[in-house]
């Protein structure tokens, strides 16, 4: 029996019982499509955390307090990052573009009588358009000057500015927020939602005038400025990792820690990314755990299927030995059926998965990115599970004894 | 006569249940069939007729005993030396057709050759000779229908067109009219003349002795035994006269089934 004559007796057996095929292949077609499926979503999710990331500037360093109690004395009670860290970094590390830090608060804005409830307040500093990536559509970002000065300025946000004034120049314009009075000396380009932050409905002030006057409570029960992140923007013709250590050393200086008991620490964007990876990586195993245990159900029932078949068609089986058929022209001839069903469930699958991975995306909303790999992967598995499942019963076709096999009916 | 010697079985047992209750289907059987002959076998229900047809089918494995078919020794043969004497020597007409139900009469013949392990033909020339053998079984014009779309005697005409496909040395036919009605019957016999006249070996196992008639010679086995052994040779030619006259009646008078 040649390969296109055990190909198409396959072929024929399975074409000729549609329904119940369909039905056993239904397992491996789930199981590939969630294969699919799964991946594209981990990988779409994957893919908005890294953009997201990036989005949040280019070149940063992240230097986040950790608040660990180490040292003694007075000191032991405060340990993190303070706002003075932030022009010690600017000041005496090389390579770095530009340093920046958030005090966040949160209150009302009022032009005229417009009024805006609950606008987010961001407390930065100068390099806030550099290492956050912003920009500034028109008049000015505040200065080192308007921080040291604690000058009364506001840099609204995109949507913020077309809210208040809608087609007013913004510019030279005085606000309320809360019960100061700030004049309006910019507005940034719209830059949308990224990694939550949505930076066109936040206005932007200096971050002494925050302390000062939006969250004064905070500011004078931790007896000093400090703060929970601070942005590095690395030049990029300098070392990444040179940085770093610069950074470490001096703040480790500074709070007077060693590297071991760090009350901070250093991340890059690949770092979280990397994190962020680490998570869906896990979330992805899970899911193709989900996946296999499928395959197998479905590779289950491809054997039992194929038993009932063997069992229906002992008939045939006599005859095609007592013409000369020998055991493994029989084994090769379910082999083949099992194998096709499994395949033709894969492809089934595959189409169903890059559909279903579509339909999430169009209609779900849902961010998928298809992994050509889990194509390979959940075709492969299904093959295997073909061969696997379908060894026994197309092993007990072959073993069967041709008289008794005739006899049936 | 041809003194080649097709079958030969010495003292040949066949013993079912291993327990206590022991059945010797066949019990010291030794026949011998010469090219060319055609032979019925006949006996009661349960003497052991199958189960003898069985093993000269290579089907089944003597308990005891030779089997030398064609000159060869087939009792420690295995499965796959089996499987390849089936295909190469042997043609199996079976009293219920076994039609593979799928395929059409062309596929069913072509069915043998695919099996082939030596000088496996290309598809063309199979069809060509499985075309030839449906051709002498007169079923040309039926060749693309399924075994459902045919009736008994036709179906049966096509397993008797695949058991000549190969070119056996040796047809077995177990009951193969069996399920007829007289006429289809008559067409087959009317068949297995034509082999005989070709010079095949024929075995057929009947029940009727009407049918037993039209053989050469006819065995007669109980319990497991030989019980005669007579030859009906001017007997079976005046029985084939009288069906080729019979015959060509029918077909003058149009009754074709
Ligand atoms: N597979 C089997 N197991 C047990 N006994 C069997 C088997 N096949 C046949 N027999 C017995 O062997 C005897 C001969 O059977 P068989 O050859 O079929 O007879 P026949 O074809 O002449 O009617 C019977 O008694 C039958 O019951
Ligand atoms: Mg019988």
């Amino acid at each position: 029996m040649n390969i296109r004559e055990v190909l198409r007796v396959a072929w024929k057996s399975i074409f000729s019982n549609k329904s119940r095929s369909i039905l056993t292949m239904l397992g491996v077609i789930i199981g590939v499509a969630a294969v699919i499926v799964m991946m594209a979503v981990s990988a779409g999710t994957e893919a908005t955390i890294a953009e997201s990331i990036n989005g949040l500037g280019s070149n940063l360093l992240f230097i986040n307090s950790t608040l660990t109690r180490g040292g003694m004395g007075k000191d032991a009670q405060q340990g993190g990052l303070v706002f003075d860290d932030v022009e010690a970094i600017r000041e005496q590390v090389n390579g770095v573009a530009g340093v920046s830090v958030d005090q966040n608060a949160s209150d009302t804005i009022k032009y005229g009588n417009v009024s805006l409830e609950s606008i987010s307040i961001v407390g930065t500093t100068a390099d806030y358009t550099t290492v956050r990536d912003v920009q500034v559509a028109y008049g000015r970002f505040f200065t080192d000057q308007d921080i040291d000065r604690t000058t009364k300025v506001v840099v609204l946000g995109s949507t913020v500015a077309e809210e208040l004034f809608s087609e007013e120049d913004p510019i030279g314009q005085s606000v309320t927020v809360g019960t100061t009075k700030l004049t309006v000396i910019g507005v940034l380009a719209e830059k949308g939602l990224v990694s939550g932050t949505s930076f066109d409905e936040q206005i932007y002030l200096p971050i002494t005038l925050v302390f000062q006057k939006f969250t004064p409570s905070q500011f004078a029960a931790m007896r000093g400025d400090h703060v929970r992140t601070i942005y590095v923007s690395v030049d990029e013709a300098y070392e990444m990792d040179d940085v770093i250590l610069q950074v470490e050393l001096l703040l480790v200086q500074r709070h007077d820690v060693t590297i071991e008991t760090a009350d901070f620490t250093i991340k890059t964007q690949n770092d979280i990314i990397e994190t962020q990876e680490s998570t869906t990586e896990s979330f992805r195993m899970l899911l193709g755990w989900v996946a296999g245990v499928s395959l197998i159900v479905g590779g289950i029932g491809i054997m039992n299927i194929m038993l009932v078949s063997v069992t229906e068609r002992t008939r045939e089986i006599g005859l095609r030995q007592a013409l000369g058929a020998r055991p493994i022209d029989i084994q090769v001839q379910f082999l083949t059926e099992a194998l096709m069903l499994s395949l033709v469930g894969g492809l089934l699958g595959v189409i169903v998965g890059v559909g279903g991975s579509w339909l999430f995306g169009e209609v779900g909303g849902m961010r998928t990115v298809i992994v050509p790999f889990s194509i390979a992967l959940s075709f492969t598995s299904a093959a295997m599970v073909g061969i696997f499942f379908g060894y026994i019963p197309a092993r007990r076709a072959a073993q069967l004894d041709p008289i008794v096999a005739l006899r049936h009916d | 006569m041809n003194e080649r010697i097709i079958i030969e079985t010495v003292d040949l047992k066949k013993i079912y249940g291993m327990g206590d209750i022991q059945v010797a289907a066949l019990d010291g059987l030794s026949i011998k069939i010469r090219q060319g002959e055609f032979v019925s076998v006949m006996g009661p229900s349960g003497s052991g007729k199958s189960t003898l047809m069985n093993i000269l089918g290579c089907l089944d494995r003597p308990t005891e005993g030779q089997y030398i078919l064609n000159g060869e020794d087939i009792s420690g043969l295995d499965k796959v030396a089996l499987a390849n004497i089936r295909n190469k020597q042997l043609g199996f007409i079976f009293q219920s057709y076994n039609l593979l139900p799928r395929m059409d009469a062309l596929e069913n013949v072509i069915l043998p050759m695919v099996y082939q392990r030596e000088n496996n033909l290309p598809s063309e020339e199979r069809q060509e000779k499985a075309m030839a053998a449906l051709e002498s079984v007169g079923l040309t014009d039926r060749a693309h229908h399924l075994p459902k779309e045919l009736s008994g005697g036709q179906q049966q005409r096509v397993a008797i067109a695949r058991a000549l496909v190969n070119d056996p040395v040796l047809i077995l036919a177990d009951e193969p009219t069996g399920n007829l009605d007289t006429q289809s019957s008559n067409e087959i016999l009317e068949l297995l003349h034509d082999m005989h006249e070709r010079g095949r070996t024929i075995m057929m196992v009947t029940h009727e002795s009407e049918i037993a008639d039209h053989t050469g010679r006819v065995i007669y086995i109980r319990d497991g035994k030989l019980d005669a052994d007579r030859l009906n040779g001017k007997n079976a030619k005046k029985m084939k006269q009288k069906l080729r006259e019979t015959m060509a009646a029918t077909v003058s008078k149009g009754g074709e089934a």
